[in-house]
């Protein structure tokens, strides 16, 4: 696929869950398409300037890229400070983000020059985020799961804000699945990857998981400590490829 | 939150963000990767208003190693407060600065 060095960044409003009002961050190739579709659904730390640069990464590749504020309900403010807040708060409700995820699934298909595929990027809760959407909407084409923590979750852990673990929910998966996750990883372990693709294997699904040695969570993170740049680049070849393959015509 | 390892305690104090204090309604206890420190996963300390916007916020990341010497700090000042406490206004007291304290 061409590189797209010229591009449209904006931001625009989504009618959220409930009808809330939420900001997305929006990037386009330059030209007339048609385009396949990126929706990324952001992790903990927020709508975080990792995510605002991997949109416009993805519409470097090809993709008409967008990512919703999640948090924006918590206020405005420093991702950091956002996010502390929504983790005071317990979280967001996995509901919230289905609507919200839905919200920019529908504005991209209602693009212009958008050639009808659309993919889902997550990475930590973002990456299970993308995979519970991927299990509860049939209007995605493929999903990217990144290292998500919490896919396997203990009766413990549910609560009202996330009422059902999504490994039970893996035989509604209605899209192609690619994993990537790090043998140094504890959350989720390589023994809850394990679980989740028994799960996949046993329904039958069309999945993909990768797991790299020398690697833990977030390995694709440039600006943290946790980066891996050999793994990364292999996953970024993976992820690109696997969205290549399912989301062009 | 991958690990989903929080705490959330009602908090009652104050905290400083800048130059302005503010009043606190909660301290999260987290344990999840670091957003500023250059480490890996991190013992993160919030103390927040959550009814004020989300910058009302004192925020630490700190090793398992710092927070466990913190932890016993903790514990060593509050048992010496708790005893300052009990001889203030109790037996070690006169009724007097009972009654005051």
């Amino acid at each position: 696929m061409a590189f797209y060095r010229g591009m449209t960044c904006t931001n625009v409003t989504l009618d959220g869950d409930g009808g809330t009002p939420i900001t997305a961050y929006v990037a386009r190739p330059e030209g007339p398409g048609p385009f396949p579709a990126v929706v990324l659904v952001h992790h903990l730390p927020g709508w975080s300037e990792f995510y605002i640069e991997t949109t416009r990464r993805l519409a470097h590749h090809g993709y008409i890229a967008i990512c919703a504020n999640l948090y924006e309900r918590a206020g405005e403010g420093h991702p950091d400070d956002v996010a502390a807040k929504v983790r005071a708060e317990g979280g967001v409700p996995d509901d919230q983000v289905i609507g919200d995820t839905a919200a920019a699934v529908q504005w991209v298909r209602a693009q212009a020059g958008h050639n009808g595929k659309v993919g889902l990027f997550g990475s930590c809760s973002g990456g299970r985020h993308a995979f519970l959407y991927a299990t509860r909407r049939k209007d995605v084409d493929a999903c990217v799961d990144l290292w998500g923590g919490r896919v396997v979750m203990g009766a413990d852990e549910l609560n009202a804000k996330t009422p059902v673990a999504p490994i039970d929910l893996t035989k509604d998966l209605s899209c192609p699945l690619l994993g990537l996750f790090g043998n140094d990883d504890r959350a989720p372990s390589p023994e809850q990857v394990d679980q989740h693709e028994a799960e996949l294997r046993r329904h039958g699904k069309d999945y993909e998981f990768h797991r790299y040695d020398g690697a833990g969570h977030g390995f694709f993170y440039w600006h943290r400590p946790l980066y891996r740049p050999e793994q990364a680049a292999d996953g970024w070849a993976k992820v690109l490829a696997f969205f290549g393959r399912h989301l062009s015509r | 939150m991958c690990t989903s390892i929080v705490e959330i305690a009602r908090a009652e104090g104050m905290a400083k963000r800048g130059d302005q204090w503010f009043a606190l309604s909660h301290a999260v206890v987290a344990y999840d990767h670091a957003r500023h420190a250059p480490l890996g996963d991190v013992i993160t300390l919030d103390f927040i208003n959550a009814e004020l916007e989300p910058a009302a916020r004192a925020g630490v990341e700190l090793t398992l190693e710092t927070a466990r010497e913190l932890r016993d700090a903790l514990d060593r000042a509050i048992a010496a407060a708790e005893f300052e406490e009990a001889e203030v206004r109790g037996k070690g007291a006169a009724a007097g600065r009972v009654r005051a304290a």
